[in-house]
């Protein structure tokens, strides 16, 4: 799952939409891989523009980078390629191959195995 | 304005008409596609300039390239005499750059020397610039359009020629069926989509460019990469885990990397649509699906079959863990209407897609009896095309709604489908083989 994935998804019993908790997922026990891709400044402003930044940082410290800006960057700073890249490679190079996924809610505990995230409910929650 | 001639191809007419509407409107283009005919596959426009020609049709599935015309004619004379008339003008442009002759007929063709004897006839226009058969500046194409007197029979001349300087061929005509063609592809499975129709729906949705398409049903992912073909951002999810899996080093990812589009791979989730986990607030801009029908299996959602069986189960501990917590735990699954899916469908798409975003997806119905489908709608959507595909005993219609917000008001229905029926008289009789 990449990096990207984490700030879209939510938990998915549906008694969590209500409440801001069940977004963003907490993330433990981790493991990152970097995969190489290439980098297109273009394409990272576009999925710039769809991201809930808070979401991301939190995600990101949960993985241990406590490095992005504290706010969304806008303005002159988008021409800043090397914040670009970087966004690049935790967007998009950076990928979860296994982990867990806990609702800051619910409790429930998803799965992320051979990097495919797993959002299938039992059916006390379902 | 000027005259403009689109060579189409004549796969799939039905959905032709779409395609050419679609693009004109994704790209804002206005053009008067009311001469189409879909036993014909030429069509006569007028468009303000090239570049629109070009943006047009650049990416078209169902059309082969679009040449600024210079002649009609039923007869070669006919022709020459049309070409001098409303193109005279043109020739001294073209004097000195370089070029070639294209002769392309449809349902038959000329041999080489013809086609020599033929391009000696257009001498007149006086063209002194080098001949080159590889990256000329300019490609000047004569089509001819036969029609065979009986299907054993080939027309001996054509019934009509058009000529025309070539603006662009099409991604059909550089090749994107061949590359994405499944026999070459390294992971499809039984219910992967072909590549023409699914690069089809994808035009149909108006994926794009700085857009993010989801497939809900992804399977082996034949939208997600159909959808990455036009530079969409593409993510997908299905209830089975296993297809979107793979084996080993074929998997929905190893296709991305085979097409070069790895970038515009989000991700596949296992999730069932019906508890997805997409938030509220996430932008789709384009679904494009094929849901599933029960065909090869029956259709399943998260829940229990019979509840009574699973109370309790919650506080199962393994090893002082609650078992539904567990890694390996998988979770139970009960069956669920088709009519229910489709209309928990729609009402995603009215909730998730900007207003104006496309929902594209494929309905298999019955043809040998008569049960009128009904075509599931949304009050906020608008059902743009449905278009059919024929086959022997069955038929599957593609379905493409476009979001048009709380205010329009359309029909609503939870669509009463033939598909249990379906399901039934085509796939009962070989279960029990």
């Amino acid at each position: 799952m990449k990096f990207l994935t984490t700030n879209f998804v939510k938990c998915s019993v549906k008694s969590c939409d209500s409440t801001t908790d069940s977004f963003p997922l907490g993330y433990d026990n981790c493991k990152l891989v970097q995969t190489e891709q290439e980098f297109k400044p273009d394409f990272i402003l576009s999925i710039l523009e769809r991201l809930d930044w808070n979401a991301l940082i939190q995600v990101a410290k949960d993985l241990g980078n406590e490095s992005l800006p504290p706010v969304k960057p806008e303005g002159e700073l988008l021409q800043n390629e090397d914040l670009l890249k970087d966004l690049h490679t935790l967007l998009i190079e950076t990928t979860i191959i296994e982990g867990e996924m806990i609702c800051n809610n619910c409790k429930h505990v998803y799965y992320i195995k051979n990097s495919i995230p797993n959002f299938l409910l039992p059916p006390h929650l379902a | 304005m000027k005259d403009y001639i689109v060579f189409l191809a004549q796969q799939h007419p039905a959905f032709r008409y779409a395609e050419l509407e679609t693009l004109a409107d994704l790209h804002n283009i206005k053009v008067d596609l009311s001469s189409h005919d879909e036993t014909i596959p030429f069509i006569i426009v007028q468009l303000e300039n090239d570049e629109i020609a070009k943006k047009w049709l650049q990416r078209a599935v169902l059309a082969k390239g679009i040449y600024e015309l210079w002649g009609v004619g039923s007869t070669e004379q006919q022709l020459h005499e049309d070409v001098k008339r409303r193109s005279s003008k043109k020739f001294p442009l073209y004097k000195n750059v370089t070029f070639k002759f294209d002769i392309i007929g449809y349902q038959g063709g000329k041999s080489n020397a013809e086609k020599i004897k033929m391009i000696e006839n257009f001498s007149y226009v006086e063209f002194e610039g080098k001949i080159r058969m590889k990256n000329p500046e300019e490609t000047f194409t004569v089509l001819e359009h036969y029609i065979p007197p009986s299907d054993h029979e080939a027309a001996k001349t054509p019934f009509k020629y058009y000529f025309g300087r070539q603006i662009e061929l099409t991604q059909r005509t550089n090749g994107i069926l061949e590359k994405y063609d499944l026999k070459k592809r390294r992971y499809i499975g039984t219910t992967t989509f072909e590549a023409e129709l699914s690069l089809i729906s994808c035009n149909l949705a108006q994926v794009d460019t700085g857009k993010i398409m989801y497939d809900p049903f992804a399977g082996t992912g034949s939208f997600l990469v159909a959808g990455s073909a036009f530079g969409a951002l593409t993510v997908g999810s299905d209830i089975d885990g296993r297809m979107i899996r793979g084996k080993g080093n074929n998997t929905i990812k190893a296709n991305f990397d085979q097409y070069g589009t790895s970038t515009l791979f989000m991700d596949v989730l296992t999730m069932d649509f019906t508890h997805n986990a997409f938030r509220k607030n996430m932008v789709i801009d384009t679904i494009v699906c094929d849901p599933p029908y029960g065909i090869r299996e029956g259709l399943k959602v998260l829940g229990a079959r019979n509840p009574e069986r699973f109370v309790g189960k919650e506080d199962v501990e393994i090893d002082g863990k609650k078992a539904y917590l567990l890694k390996d735990y998988i979770p139970t699954k009960k069956p669920y209407e088709l009519d229910s899916l489709l209309y928990d469908l729609l009402q995603f798409s009215s909730e998730r897609l900007p207003i104006g975003g496309r929902l594209a997806f494929w309905m298999p119905t019955a043809n040998d009896e008569y049960v009128p489908t009904l075509i599931p709608q949304h009050k906020n959507l608008e059902l743009k095309y449905h278009l059919v595909q024929e086959f022997n005993k069955w038929s599957r219609r593609l379905l493409v709604y476009i979001n048009r917000g709380g205010d329009f008001n359309g029909e609503d229905n939870r669509a009463a489908t033939s598909l249990p029926e379906f399901r039934k008289k085509y796939f009962k009789v070989s279960q029990y083989k």
